[in-house]
């Protein structure tokens, strides 16, 4: 059986160690903070200027001044500290978060990451992305390990433009873990039933 | 000498020029001087270039200006929430620079700071670092990039005294800062505008020195994604 979303979430909040101040990007790492393990406390930066996210607002709580990266409303917590953009990128580039978790369209085997554009098609823009694999001191990717129609998105070389040249660390997909490591990629752990066989057919990039 | 104005008209009143360059605070539609932006559509003010993180949505913040065709170019970080920005691009009406979010961000607080350009890695070896100029230190790459200096910068704060300091409000603050600081003439509008000595010194976010014409007015404060746990 392979991981699906909340599994893969689950599996990378298995990468934070306590203390560590974390940036989570959109989709599928917002949901890492629901699998924090216990006994560990992380901070979870947002880039739009904040420091200790808490959890989604009730009702109640709606607040149109405080809203998380993308744009969804949040709430504060006892720690909370704001900032302006200037002074969150700061912290970025700096290399004071331990961990961005991001989402991708495409790695490769050298750690190059593609996630913010398909030319012609989809002109988003990068937002923070460029800044947080530039300044985090690890970047860690969760994914789907193919497209829709079964072609692998861990790539020998990245067809999309880049949002960063080898700063991909470690990719947790649906079938299962992988590290960029000297050569090409390296299955580090397998989904549950998921057999060396299967993601070897499922995986472009070279793996040692 | 007087910062207060009676209205986001007459506080521009004088600064508009077609073709200008103007910086915007606000992240998504959060913090944005939603009664500037509406009083330079008034105004019919053209051939805009924004520095901004995003471009609003298509019938609030920055998105008013594109439906009437106002803005001739933005320099932007991310622009997905709106149908009509990505209209006007693909058909080439309306330029775009991406810029990264925090090399954006760096660009104007470096602008407002008398830095002309600073080095960074962001963005190294992708699409953003073509034809800037490339540079190691210590073993590792950095391009340059360019400060901003904006003709008018337009901000919204939560509460600003008569002398102009500015208190910010959660996520509110984001870009307001830098982009305050980076123009010629700063344009605030603020929820509240409160005697000069009722905010303490110790917890201004930005010293009335950048700020040179205040408004006070209601703010929408539209939210661009609702999100809600189970209470």
């Amino acid at each position: 059986m392979a991981w699906d979303r909340n599994q893969m979430a689950a599996r990378a909040a298995q990468e934070l160690q306590d203390g560590w101040y974390v940036n989570l990007g959109i989709g599928i790492p917002t949901l890492v903070s629901n699998y924090i393990p216990d006994g560990i406390e992380v901070t979870l930066q947002s880039e739009n200027g904040m420091l200790g996210m808490g959890p989604f607002p009730t009702e109640d709580e709606i607040d149109p001044d405080l809203i998380n990266a993308g744009k969804q409303t949040i709430t504060e917590l006892p720690q909370t500290a704001y900032f302006d953009s200037a002074e969150s990128f700061a912290m970025i580039r700096g290399g004071k978060i331990a961990m961005a978790i991001l989402g991708a369209m495409e790695v490769a085997e050298n750690g190059d990451l593609a996630n913010w554009m398909i030319p012609g098609k989809l002109v988003k823009g990068m937002g923070g992305a460029m800044d947080l694999v530039a300044g985090v001191g690890r970047v860690v990717v969760v994914m789907d390990h193919t497209n829709k129609h079964g072609v692998s998105k861990l790539l020998k070389e990245c067809t999309l433009p880049l949002t960063g040249k080898g700063v991909v660390d470690r990719i947790i997909t649906n079938l299962g873990v992988l590290d960029v490591v000297e050569g090409g990629l390296k299955v580090v752990e397998l989904a549950p039933d998921v057999t060396q066989d299967q993601i070897e057919a499922a995986t472009e990039a070279t793996l040692v | 000498m007087n910062k207060i104005y009676a209205s986001a008209a007459e506080a521009l009143d004088g600064l508009l020029k077609d073709g200008m360059f103007i910086a915007a605070g606000g992240f998504g539609l959060c913090g944005i001087p939603e009664l500037l932006l509406n009083a330079i559509r008034d105004a019919g003010t053209k051939d805009l270039t924004f520095a901004s993180n995003n471009a609003g949505v298509d019938d609030f913040g920055i998105g008013i200006l594109l439906q009437s065709k106002q803005v001739k170019k933005m320099m932007s970080s991310y622009v997905g929430e709106n149908a009509e920005f990505m209209r006007q691009y693909l058909s080439g009406e309306l330029e775009l620079e991406f810029n990264p979010q925090g090399t954006l961000a760096e660009r104007m607080r470096a602008g407002g700071a008398g830095i002309p350009g600073f080095y960074t890695k962001t963005g190294v070896g992708t699409v953003i670092a073509e034809g800037k100029e490339h540079k190691d230190f210590d073993g590792e790459t950095y391009i340059l990039e360019r400060g901003i200096v904006a003709d008018l910068s337009i901000i919204k704060a939560w509460k600003a005294d008569e002398t102009g300091n500015l208190i910010f409000r959660k996520t509110a603050r984001n870009f307001n800062v830098p982009a305050g600081k980076c123009g010629r003439v700063c344009v605030a509008e603020v929820e509240e505008i409160v005697p000069v000595g009722s905010l303490d010194p110790d917890l201004i976010h930005m010293p009335g020195i950048y700020v040179h014409r205040i408004i006070q007015g209601e703010h929408e404060k539209r939210i661009e994604q609702r999100t809600i746990r189970e209470a």
